[in-house]
């Protein structure tokens, strides 16, 4: 029994060594985009970051976790050695660590979703057989990482788009944004809601049919959407400052949809991104408590709790700085702009959260980003840089890979 | 529209038009610069420096330039050469600092970089811009550099012209201050009508500045017998300069008008 305790520490320990790191570095990306256009103060988003990060990882992060934990390894050619999992989850979990720890010293625009399903890809297919790797799956995640970029391109666009058409380009887009801008507010609301009652309520122990559902989320939106027109009927036109901006009142409108856009950014992130540190770290958990590899498990809270606290004290302890430096980089991401990437970005991450895609939050980001700069929305895009970070996530993979097959025979040696 | 300044090479304030076209190249990013870059985030690394702000800045660097023309000249005409020397050295500083942000404008904007209007015609604006500064040095340099004496005759009708040239390089920041809510609107809307209408008031305003110089070459004409030949000669030119502050100005509105229609 002693074996399984240090196998359930080790694996706590990589784990929220993971985790911090996803709280140091990739919140930045969901957060800085609303520190950056003045929505929030750093203080603000990284209340909001760690409040929603925390429900995201709790409430929606169950369906990524389970993918990472058994969707990628075939159970059962398993069966007879549960102890190999227990190996390469370990080595997967340092083996994604260590390749972030030295991909962001060298500056390298890695992901964190990319480096853990790589080295799980890797460990199996090299230590156990390449039979183990259920492929189809890995075909299926793989596919998501192209997709969605595209997708969320595709609806930041759009929205960019609609934004520009209804408000922007009118004769009077303060009234119009006035108008407008609580219907943003409710389909933001609307489908974060939504994905977080069909997928992660059951988490939780909570069953509402379907159509409960929609019409919670229905509600849910509806008071949201109200309390935010509330907001925005109290902000006043500065006509000093509009003077020298026209749009100075507009993105201030702006700045309250996206106060609500970044609460569900933060959550989405959490939803998946919370998974990489955690899934291996719940299959460990799971066989050790065991002693076989349980198909049916399932998820421990507390397990979904402590990558969530991982990752707030991650961005306390680091990721505030962080926050604060891409945020001044980014000043082109006005709240118009900011939103429409955000929303798309956010809506784009829950609905691959839901259906247990791990996907990568920055490079969905940037996909967002890069519509929003399509619909003619931002005034310079870096394309070498954009090439850059497509470029690295081939790279990512086998060098997580890699890494770790080299852990897990460390481990198969050393380890009791 | 561009004159022969065969002229007044002579007098060192020969216009290097050709040099400033060269410089349009944008110069690798330096090393340092480069890892810099590098230490950062991917999110944050991937907006480019956007060009809209500094490029409101320039102008309005510009125009403070071409706004001291007035002290400068009524300081000439009572042939006050010490004042006129303290204003021609703002001028000569100011004139600096449009160049100094010029290329650190063209620095930023790599061939790279994807913006909803063609990095060109930005790199144009940019030019013409600088060119209202230029001009602006160039003209205050003959006079102070002669000590030229401006005609009592024809004093207040020229400081008229020179003040409506100040208007059109002053209408043209107006205009240009409007590239950020351009951007923001994706050149299409309301924003755009209110573009047109500050450049139609802009053509206005050159369309009365070719008035005035056409006068007021009619007037010099009248006593150029009584002045010194050279003076003359130059007199003329300060005049053909002077009034192509307010000709930059309204190439500035034509090249604001390329971008309206993208």
């Amino acid at each position: 029994m002693e074996a399984e305790l240090v196998y359930i520490a080790l694996a706590a320990l990589f784990g929220i060594f993971m985790a911090w790191g996803i709280g140091a570095n990739d919140v930045a990306n969901a957060m800085a985009t609303s520190v950056g256009s003045k929505a929030l103060t750093i203080r603000q988003a990284i209340l909001v970051a760690a409040i929603f990060e925390f429900l995201g990882a709790v409430l929606a992060g169950g369906e990524v976790t389970s993918t990472i934990r058994k969707g990628i390894v075939d159970a059962d050619s398993l069966s007879g050695s549960p102890e190999l999992l227990v190996y390469g989850m370990l080595a997967s979990l340092l083996a994604a660590g260590t390749w972030l720890f030295i991909a962001s010293k060298n500056g390298w625009p890695v992901s964190t979703t990319h480096s853990i399903v790589g080295a799980i890809v890797g460990f199996a297919a090299a230590g156990i057989g390449v039979d183990a790797v259920q492929w189809g799956k890995v075909a299926t995640i793989v596919m998501s990482w192209v997709a969605s970029p595209l997708t969320a391109g595709f609806i930041a666009y759009l929205i960019y788009q609609s934004v520009q058409r209804l408000i922007l380009r009118q004769d009077d887009p303060l009234a119009m944004a006035k108008r407008y801008v609580p219907i943003y507010m409710f389909f933001a609301a609307f489908t974060i809601t939504l994905v977080t009652i069909l997928k992660g309520l059951k988490h939780v122990g909570l069953t509402i049919d379907l159509a409960e559902s929609y019409m919670l989320a229905t509600a849910i939106a509806i008071a949201i959407a109200i309390i935010g027109s509330i907001a925005i009927r109290r902000i006043q036109p500065d006509p000093k400052a509009e003077k020298s901006q026209h749009f100075y009142t507009v993105e201030r409108v702006f700045g309250v949809l996206m106060v609500i856009t970044a609460c569900g950014m933060a959550f989405a992130h959490g939803s998946n991104d919370v998974a990489n540190a955690i899934g291996p770290l719940a299959a460990v958990v799971s066989i050790a408590q065991t002693g076989e590899i349980a198909a049916k498990s399932a998820l421990p809270i507390w397990v979904l709790a402590l990558g969530g606290g991982g990752i707030v004290v991650g961005l306390a302890t680091f990721g505030r700085h962080v926050i604060a430096t891409v945020g001044k980089k980014i000043t082109q991401l006005t709240p118009s702009r900011g939103f429409a990437a955000e929303l798309a970005a956010a809506t784009t991450i829950v609905i691959a959260s839901g259906t247990g895609m791990p996907i990568s939050t920055t490079h969905t980001l940037v996909g967002a980003v890069l519509g929003v700069g399509l619909a003619r929305g931002i005034e310079a895009i870096d394309l070498r840089v954009v090439a850059r970070i497509f470029v690295s996530w081939v790279v990512t993979i086998p060098a997580g890979a890699f890494l770790s097959i080299v852990f897990f025979f460390i481990f198969k040696t050393f380890l009791p | 529209m561009r004159p022969i300044f065969t002229v007044l090479r002579g007098c060192g304030v020969y216009h290097d038009d050709l040099d400033s076209r060269v410089a349009v190249i944008p110069l690798r990013p330096e090393i340092g610069a480069w890892r810099d870059r590098r230490m950062t985030n991917m999110l944050a690394n991937i907006f480019g420096s956007s060009p809209v702000r500094p490029l409101e800045k320039h102008i309005g660097i510009a125009f403070r330039c071409a706004k001291q023309l007035h002290a400068f000249f009524a300081a000439a005409i009572k042939g006050n050469w010490e004042k006129a020397t303290t204003v021609r050295g703002e001028i000569e500083r100011l004139e600096h600092e449009a160049d100094d942000l010029k290329k650190k404008i063209r620095l930023g904007l790599p061939k790279s970089l994807f913006m909803p209007v063609p990095r060109e015609d930005l790199l144009e604006l940019l030019l013409v811009q600088d060119k209202i500064a230029n001009r602006t040095k160039d003209v205050s340099g003959i006079v102070l550099g002669r000590k030229m004496k401006i005609p009592p005759e024809i004093a207040d009708q020229f400081l008229e012209f020179v003040d409506r040239n100040v208007d059109a390089a002053k209408q043209a920041k107006k205009s240009v201050r409007e590239l950020d809510e351009l951007f923001t609107a994706g050149f299409r809307g309301a924003e755009v009508a209110l573009v047109e209408a500050l450049i139609e008031e802009l053509d206005r305003i050159e369309t009365d500045t070719d008035d005035k110089q056409a006068a007021l070459r009619a007037s010099l004409f009248q006593i150029e017998e009584s002045m010194n030949p050279v003076d003359a000669v130059f007199m003329y030119q300060v005049i053909e300069l002077t009034g192509e502050i307010a000709d930059m100005a309204e190439r500035v509105g034509r090249r604001l008008e390329l971008l309206l229609s993208h």
